[in-house]
């Protein structure tokens, strides 16, 4: 089993081309890449507002786990049953799995966004104050860069399951690595269905490493705990 | 000058936190507001810089009425020192300090030389501005924050308990330090505290307020405990206040000659006379019993260090004290640090006896004899140390 796995990944044949793993790859990242955007746009300033003005805080809390609940793969079916006949194009096929993926991507951005701006030294959001900072300037020179760990960790798991959940745009036509595990169950190809599941892991992980050397570069030294005597 | 007019602030209907406050912060001196906790002091000192707006009364800062001035441009013009420092963890020491300067909107350059002067200036010289809070101790943490807060040269700085979260030999030094600077650099201070003896050693007036924002009394040091207006003050100032008081007063006492030893020398006298031991400078250095010595030289494990040691115009009260707590009975005055003789207790309470107080009475002269400050030595008020 294991050997025919590897013989199915190992086979160059099965890289190139325009339906091989690397295209394939790509058009994943594509797919999750806009997602997690059109996530953080969304997430980002709710979590900001909420975060800073301590305004919504119940809300907030409620409507990230009502978000957590919602079935992937139905609002998947619902939203392309709605959207196709409205749409012309590739947007008819893109949009419905990008709103789900979005959807997904929503919870662990704004509770990383909330928390992190949340657990910020009152004494140093008070210094920041008190010094003549606006509430912008409080925010911005103070609040977000000592939230970015958390804020960090909240994209981070996002990604991670926008990558994963991605493989269901398949479902509806699209491309991405989900294919391999469509297209080799339809075709009882279980080492391409098998090696399809093992490439949506490794590039969840792989995009995973990619952000956690990003937040290395980004947050500051004086937030991570070797610095600390 | 900052003056509070009948300011009032009131969280709920009819529940004050502070109730017509009406006080004035002398310009270039540190005014202490002490109390219990509930007193109102911290929402007093946070109304001057509008971080909590009073629901009535003015206040004034050299004569410009604060509630005209955008709030944040007040902030700016005035150095803020919190209790817990409230540094930025995500910015080293040097851009912690040039925070205000950037916000006054001045270049990179003289922002991070002026940074550096007052690093100089609270003794975090050099290699502390590279590093983070989190790699300072609390004291240094403290330190960083009142040079932040002198970082745009305010005219007015204003201080929530700034020293009480530091253990108490930091604490000690800050308190030194910022006596020194404020004598430096002529800053209008307030100061919030709950500890009476930070009030005394620091203020120039210290104003008691008691629960509910009512001010109890408003006075100089020496005056607060000489005189406390009622039995709150009285009791929130202490029972050893009469001892305290002697903080503020200074005279002549009798110095008597000390033939000290030096540390490293054989013993030339015997017997059972405590010995003082100096260093190679005349610097006293501790007390020694011929007999513990025997035969060796003088050294330091031999040294009994019990004594405090006082400046010979040093006040009564550390005159007082270096002559209780030396084992010799025979307290150490030093000038300039070197050897200057001992005093006796008996002769510096016999000096007490006789000195005026720092409200113009004697003990002898009794109360109510104005005159006497004009015979002797005067009072000392606002001495610090």
């Amino acid at each position: 089993m294991i050997a025919t796995i590897w013989a199915w990944l190992s086979d160059p044949t099965n890289w190139s081309g325009s339906g091989g793993i690397l295209a394939q790859a790509l058009e994943h990242l594509r797919l999750s890449g806009i997602a997690l955007l059109a996530a953080a746009l969304v997430a980002v300033p709710i979590g900001l507002y909420v975060g800073h003005t301590g305004r919504g805080r119940v809300v907030l809390v409620n409507a990230v786990s009502a978000f957590r609940a919602i079935p992937s793969l139905g609002v998947l079916f619902i939203a392309a049953l709605l959207l196709l006949p409205r749409l012309r194009g590739d947007l008819a096929f893109e949009l419905p799995s990008l709103i789900v993926l979005a959807t997904l991507g929503i919870p662990p951005i704004l509770s990383g966004v909330y928390a992190g701006i949340g657990q910020v030294d009152p004494a140093a959001r008070d210094a920041a104050r008190g010094m003549g900072m606006t509430s912008w300037q409080q925010l911005w020179q103070v609040e977000v860069p000592c939230a970015l760990p958390l804020i960090f960790s909240g994209l981070r798991s996002s990604m991670m399951q926008i990558i994963a959940t991605a493989t269901i745009a398949a479902v509806v036509g699209l491309g991405g690595l989900g294919r391999f595990l469509i297209d080799g169950q339809a075709n009882r190809a279980y080492d391409e269905m098998a090696g399809g599941a093992l490439l949506v892991a490794a590039l969840a992980l792989l995009i995973d490493l990619v952000g956690a050397l990003l937040q290395r570069f980004v947050v500051s030294p004086g937030l991570t705990p070797a610095t600390r005597r | 000058m900052i003056r509070l007019e009948g300011v009032t602030k009131e969280y709920a209907p009819g529940h004050a936190a502070v109730d017509h406050l009406t006080l004035e912060a002398a310009t270039g001196e540190i005014t202490v507001l002490v109390g219990p906790s509930g007193c109102g002091k911290t929402t007093s000192l946070r109304m001057i810089n509008r971080m909590i707006e009073p629901t009535s009364g003015h206040i004034f800062i050299d004569g410009q009425d604060t509630a005209q001035v955008p709030a944040a441009k007040l902030r700016r013009d005035i150095g803020y020192v919190i209790q817990h420092a409230g540094l930025f963890p995500h910015r080293t020491v040097l851009h912690n300090v040039m925070t205000v300067p950037r916000l006054n909107g001045w270049g990179r350059a003289r922002a991070e030389s002026r940074a550096r002067e007052v690093l100089e200036l609270v003794g975090l010289p050099g290699d502390f501005a590279r590093r983070y809070p989190a790699q300072l101790s609390g004291g240094q943490q403290q330190r960083v924050g009142v040079a932040r807060a002198l970082a745009s040269d305010p005219s007015v700085m204003l201080m929530d308990e700034p020293f009480s979260a530091v253990d108490p030999i930091a604490r000690e030094g800050l308190q030194d330090d910022i006596l020194r600077l404020q004598q430096e650099l002529g800053t209008t201070i307030v100061l919030v505290t709950h500890d009476i003896d930070e009030a005394i050693k620091l203020g120039h007036r210290v104003a008691v307020l008691r629960q509910g924002g009512i001010l109890a009394q408003f006075s100089s040091p020496a005056d607060l405990l000489a005189h406390p207006a009622d039995d709150f003050v009285a009791d929130f100032v202490g029972r050893d206040r009469g001892y305290r008081a002697l903080s503020f007063q200074q005279a002549d006492v009798p110095v008597h000659p000390e033939e000290p030893v030096r540390i490293g020398e054989q013993l030339q006298r015997r017997g059972d006379q405590w010995l003082l031991a100096v260093d190679a400078e005349g610097r006293p250095q501790g007390w020694v019993l011929p007999a513990e010595v025997a035969e060796a030289a003088v050294a330091l494990e031999h040294l009994h260090r019990g004594g405090t040691v006082s400046a010979v115009d040093g006040s009564l009260r550390s005159l007082l004290d270096a002559a209780l707590s030396s084992p010799s009975g025979r307290g150490v005055v030093t000038r300039d640090g070197v050897l200057a003789g001992t005093v006796r207790a008996e002769e510096v309470l016999s000096v007490i006896q006789s000195a005026p107080r720092p409200d113009g009475t004697s003990i002898q002269g009794g109360a109510g004899d104005s005159d006497g400050a004009a015979a002797g030595v005067g009072p000392q008020q606002n001495e610090h140390r």
